[in-house]
């Protein structure tokens, strides 16, 4: 069994016009029991930069806590907040600093910089960045989720639209994922608001 | 230590989808082992009958020999009964041929599809030792789980815990399921690295067997 | 005492070791991470350097990206492409072009190619060769043209053509086949391409498009995607879409971000 396999995650983000979208599942379980559905991998780092973690629960934890800390060590210091270029290569960094015993997770990054261009990037776990114009995923759904999104996915669509896609990509492919499920959520993000949405899935 | 290894899986991914009146079979025709191709235009399935093909995808030498079991065994059924097995029979036939060899199992992973004996499409799916059962579409091989959640969000199959029970023929009409299958072929030459090189496409209607192949990504 | 964690100095930290490794005895194994299956190439003209390298990476037997970057910049005259762990060979190679950086502010002198090698390799080696990068290191500089490879354990060659990574030998053969010395650019371009297409369709590790980078005495031409082979065959004319409200929604919360407001005019914070 891989490390993955022991809590079970599915993380996707995606591109729109001038706005991202990034989504997780909801379930958390020890191998095959489930133990909560109201779960959440999906962090946000400030309000146009979020982290969704995949992987091994202890370690999203520990990796989000100090996610923050550096990134309101930042704040404090230079009274701004990171681009995600810089916030992707801090968290490549930190990984790759733990290259020989690595915290078990995937991360997927998504932000908006300062004109409004969207920014997305997933890691493995020692931190190699893998910078897509169109799409990124991550968790035990992985595979399905690079299917569903590979003929979903349409380049420039608006907030509403991305959604849409986003929200089926993410359902289909935790129903043919035992370790992923129990609905979903999305943020949606363009320059002048956040909207986020609770998807209802499959219970099992 | 060396130890006797005597499995292979040769890649390739097989799609199945059923509709009311027409039956598409399709599988791509790239054949690889490791990181290398073997040849681009292997072609993974096999029509059984003039109403049932079947796709397959694991390990060739296996699909060889089962393909070659199941032809002597129609052929022998053919003589006995002066009449073509039906779809569900080949399916039935298929299954127990697969769980013979439960112990030494044949490593091959296969979709059957064809017209069942009242003409509505019928898709039957696998695993290695014979558990089989009717679909209305199906996948199997390395490109599975790619192309597995895009059948499901545009056929819709019905659950089969919802009474009364429904059709589990898919709504699409037969030039829709088409273009369906190129897309999603395409989609799953992009990921995955053992699908690729030309998908061909067999459907099967009223009017007999039909067959297409359009090119995919060959790298 | 309260521990303030803070920037990293440097160097790796071992701190998870002992538990990844209880975790692996008791079965539950540390993830697939990301390779470049690749192939990489170079080879020395007439007038300097060419390097190659396809744009496929690999998790496993699915395709984690398909246009990724792997000629990495050393210098303004070194180049080097990376083949192995992606992880490794992006960040070997940056710590060695920062180290090239300083070297340059402390000597006041252009990055020699061997400079570049000596830091790689001696890096390379003392990690045993669990540091997985191989590296087909091109440049230009005082002493002419240079071509070398290293491998992940920290040996190297100096070539006049070299490949690496899984699509090597499929490279190595149009190399083999092609080769002569002095060659024009137009030449070594097209060998190096068709080396790289050699990889990309006969190497399932390798795939997607061609970069190429040519160094010269009088600098580099950086090639991102000199060649696309492999455009997608198929959209579906039916197209996926979804009516708005197509998806089911248990709660929907809108959060209106505040725009930064700009002081254009007037005092701002008087006294």
């Amino acid at each position: 069994m891989s490390i993955f396999e022991y809590n079970g995650s599915a993380v996707v983000a995606m591109v729109g016009k001038n706005c991202f979208a990034i989504a997780c599942d909801r379930r958390l379980g020890v191998q095959l029991q489930t133990v909560a559905t109201d779960f959440q991998r999906v962090f946000k780092i400030h309000d146009k930069l979020y982290i969704g973690l995949s992987g091994l629960i202890t370690d999203v934890q520990t990796l989000h806590q100090r996610l923050q800390f550096r990134h309101k060590l930042y704040h404090l210091r230079e009274e701004r907040n990171m681009k995600p270029a810089t916030f992707a290569s801090l968290v490549s960094s930190i990984l790759y600093e733990k290259r020989f015993g690595p915290y078990l997770c995937q991360p997927v990054i998504a932000g908006l910089d300062e004109d409004a261009k969207p920014f997305i990037c997933a890691m493995d776990s020692l931190g190699a960045k893998e910078l897509a114009k169109d799409f990124v995923v991550g968790g035990t759904a992985s595979e399905s989720l690079y299917g569903a999104c590979e003929s979903m996915y349409k380049p420039d669509m608006e907030p509403e639209e991305l959604f849409e896609v986003i929200a089926q990509a993410l359902l289909s492919s935790v129903d043919r994922d035992c370790l992923s499920g129990w609905g979903g959520i999305v943020y949606v993000v363009s320059p002048d608001q956040v909207i986020v949405r609770t998807l209802k899935g499959r219970m099992d | 230590m060396a130890y006797w290894s005597p499995y292979d899986n040769n890649g390739g991914t097989c799609v199945a989808i059923a509709g009311s009146e027409y039956c598409v079979i399709a599988a791509d025709t790239r054949l690889s082992t490791g990181y290398s191709i073997l040849t681009r235009e292997h072609t993974k399935m096999c029509q059984l009958s003039d109403k049932c093909v079947l796709a397959s995808s694991g390990f060739q030498a296996d699909i060889r020999a089962l393909q070659k079991n199941l032809d002597a065994r129609h052929q022998i059924y053919q003589h006995q009964h002066n009449k073509k097995m039906s779809c569900p029979a080949m399916a039935q036939l298929l299954s127990n041929t697969l769980y013979y060899k439960r112990f030494f199992p044949y490593y091959a992973f296969n979709v059957l599809g064809g017209l069942d004996n009242e003409g509505k499409g019928c898709v039957f799916t696998y695993d290695a030792v014979g558990s089989y059962e009717r679909v209305g579409y199906s996948s199997q091989g390395t490109g599975q789980q790619l192309l597995m959640p895009v059948l499901d969000n545009q056929l819709q199959s019905a659950s089969p815990l919802l009474l009364p029970s429904k059709e589990s023929a898919t709504p699409l009409s037969e030039s829709e399921a088409v273009d369906l299958i190129m897309d999603i072929f395409a989609s799953a030459t992009e990921r995955d690295i053992y699908t690729g090189d030309a998908v061909e496409i067999v459907v099967v209607n009223a009017d007999g067997i039909r067959r297409e192949v359009a090119d995919l990504r060959k790298d | 005492m309260v521990r303030v964690e803070e920037p990293a100095k440097g160097g790796f930290s071992f701190d998870l070791c002992r538990r990844n490794a209880m975790l692996e005895k008791q079965g539950v194994h540390a993830p697939k991470c990301l390779k470049t299956g690749t192939t990489i190439v170079g080879l020395i003209y007439k007038d300097g350097v060419i390097l190659g390298a396809d744009t496929r990476a690999t998790e496993g037997s699915i395709v984690a990206d398909k246009n990724c970057e792997k000629i990495h910049k050393l210098a303004a005259n070194i180049y080097c492409c990376g083949a192995g762990t992606a992880a490794d060979t992006e960040n070997v190679t940056d710590m060695v072009s920062s180290q090239l950086e300083l070297h340059r502010y402390a000597t006041g002198r252009n990055s020699r190619v061997v400079t570049a090698l000596t830091m790689l390799k001696s890096h390379l080696f003392r990690y045993q060769g669990y540091v997985s990068a191989a590296l087909v290191l091109g440049g230009y500089d005082v002493t002419g043209p240079h071509l070398h490879a290293v491998y992940p354990h920290g040996s190297t060659d100096t070539l006049p053509f070299a490949t690496m990574g899984s699509g090597s030998l499929a490279a190595m053969a149009m190399f083999e086949s092609r080769y002569k010395e002095d060659m024009t650019k137009e030449e070594g371009m097209a060998l190096v391409a068709a080396a790289i297409c050699s990889g990309i369709f006969n190497d399932l590790g390798s795939g997607s498009n061609v970069d190429l980078c040519i160094i010269t005495k009088d600098g580099v031409e950086f090639l991102r995607n000199f060649q696309q082979p492999n455009p997608r065959t198929y959209v579906s004319k039916r197209g996926y879409s979804f009516a708005k409200g197509h998806t089911a929604i248990l709660s929907t919360k809108v959060i209106p971000l505040r725009e930064q407001v700009t002081i254009e005019e007037g005092d701002g914070m008087a006294e």
